[in-house]
C-alpha cells in the first residue's frame, strides 16, 4: 500500500471504539491498529494489528510492561503518524517517537466533556496537535475540529 | 447460584455490560437483583474483572466484539456504565441504552467524567440516565415495557469534518 506509515492505537473500550471511527480520515496510507485487547483484530480485518499490555494510573507499577510492548510496536511499525483518542499507554508513545520527528495527533476522548482529560492535559505538550472533541474545551494549543459522533 | 455463561448464542431479553476496563459491582448487583425480580426474563451481565458472580442472571467476563454487537442488536434492552463504548454501540445499533454512570466518589471509576457523560451526552434521543440502582430497575422495567425512542441510526464514522481535517494533518 502506498501512502505514509499511520500508526492508530487507543487503550480499551471506548478509546478504541471511537479510534475506529475516524477510519476514513486514514484512507489513502498503510495503518497499522493497536489495542489492549487481541480480540479487536476482528474490527480491523486486512489491517495490521498488534496488542499491548494496558496500564493506568491505577496500576502505574505496569508501566514497564506496556513500555516494552509499545517499543516492540513502534519498532516493528516505525510510524511517520501516529493518531489516539487515549489514553495513558497511547501517551507514553507519543513521548517515545517525540525525538523522532514523527507527526502526532492527540485526539481526546469525546468522555471528557467539562475539562481535558489527565492524559490529555499532558499530552498539550507532548502530541504535536491536540485537539478536544468539545467547543468549550478548546482553549490556545487545544483546537475543536469536531466529533466521533 | 448461576455458572459462567460460555454459550455466545442467544441474544438474551436483557444485556448488560460493565465494560471492558474496570468492574461495577454496583450495576451487576442491581441488575442481578432485577434478573431475580424477573425470572421470566433472560437477563445476561458482561460482568469484565468484577468481583460479584451473579446468582440470577446469566454471565459472562468478556466477549469478542462480534458477540457484543450481536447481543446489543439482538436484545430488547441494553443496560451499561455510561461509557462512549457502550454509548456508541448502542447509537450504532440504533438500540436505546439505559446507563447508570460510575461514580468516582465509589471508586467506580478514576474521574467523575462519566456523570459529565450522562448529562453532555446522555440527553442524546434513545440514551436513558438511571440516578442511582433503585431508579435503573425501576426504568428497566418501564423500559421493557415501553422501549421509547431509539437513538437515530448513525454511520460507523465520525463526523465528516472531523475526519476531513484528520485526513489533512495525515497528508500535510
Amino acid at each position: 500500500m502506498v501512502g505514509k506509515r499511520i500508526l492508530a492505537i487507543a487503550s480499551g473500550g471506548g478509546h478504541f471504539v471511537q479510534l475506529l471511527r475516524l477510519r476514513p480520515g486514514f484512507a489513502g496510507h498503510s495503518v497499522h491498529f493497536a489495542s489492549v485487547h487481541p480480540d479487536m483484530a476482528s474490527e480491523v480485518i486486512g489491517q495490521p494489528y498488534y496488542s499491548f499490555r494496558d496500564v493506568s494510573r491505577a496500576d502505574w507499577w505496569r508501566v514497564p510492561l506496556t513500555l516494552f510492548d509499545l517499543i516492540i510496536i513502534l519498532m516493528r511499525v516505525r510510524p511517520q503518524v501516529i493518531v489516539t483518542t487515549g489514553a495513558l499507554p497511547p501517551l507514553i508513545a507519543l513521548a517515545l517517537v517525540k525525538p523522532f520527528g514523527v507527526r502526532t495527533l492527540w485526539v481526546d476522548s469525546i468522555a471528557n466533556s467539562e475539562t481535558l482529560s489527565g492524559s490529555g492535559r499532558l499530552a498539550r505538550r507532548i502530541a504535536g496537535t491536540t485537539i478536544t472533541q468539545w467547543p468549550q474545551l478548546a482553549e490556545p494549543g487545544v483546537d475543536h475540529w469536531g466529533s466521533v459522533l | 447460584m448461576t455458572a459462567m455463561d460460555t454459550r455466545a448464542g442467544n441474544a438474551p431479553d436483557v444485556f448488560v455490560s460493565v465494560g471492558s476496563m474496570m468492574p461495577f459491582e454496583r450495576l451487576v448487583h442491581a441488575m442481578d437483583a432485577f434478573a431475580q425480580a424477573h425470572p421470566d426474563l433472560d437477563v445476561l451481565i458482561q460482568i469484565g474483572r468484577g468481583r460479584t458472580e451473579p446468582a440470577h442472571a446469566r454471565w459472562l467476563r468478556l466477549m469478542p466484539p462480534a458477540a457484543y454487537k450481536a447481543h446489543v442488536v439482538g436484545s430488547r434492552l441494553f443496560v451499561a456504565h455510561a461509557g462512549m463504548g457502550s454509548i456508541i454501540s448502542a447509537i450504532e445499533a440504533g438500540k436505546p441504552l439505559l446507563m447508570l454512570p460510575r461514580r468516582q466518589a465509589l471508586g467506580e471509576h478514576n474521574t467523575e467524567h462519566q456523570m459529565a457523560t450522562a448529562v453532555h451526552v446522555g440527553c442524546r434521543p434513545g440514551l436513558y440516565v438511571a440516578h442511582d440502582e433503585t431508579d435503573l430497575v425501576v426504568r428497566a422495567a418501564m423500559l421493557l415495557a415501553d422501549s421509547g425512542t431509539a437513538p437515530a441510526p448513525i454511520s460507523y464514522f465520525a463526523a465528516a469534518e472531523l475526519t476531513a481535517r484528520i485526513k489533512a494533518f495525515i497528508d500535510a
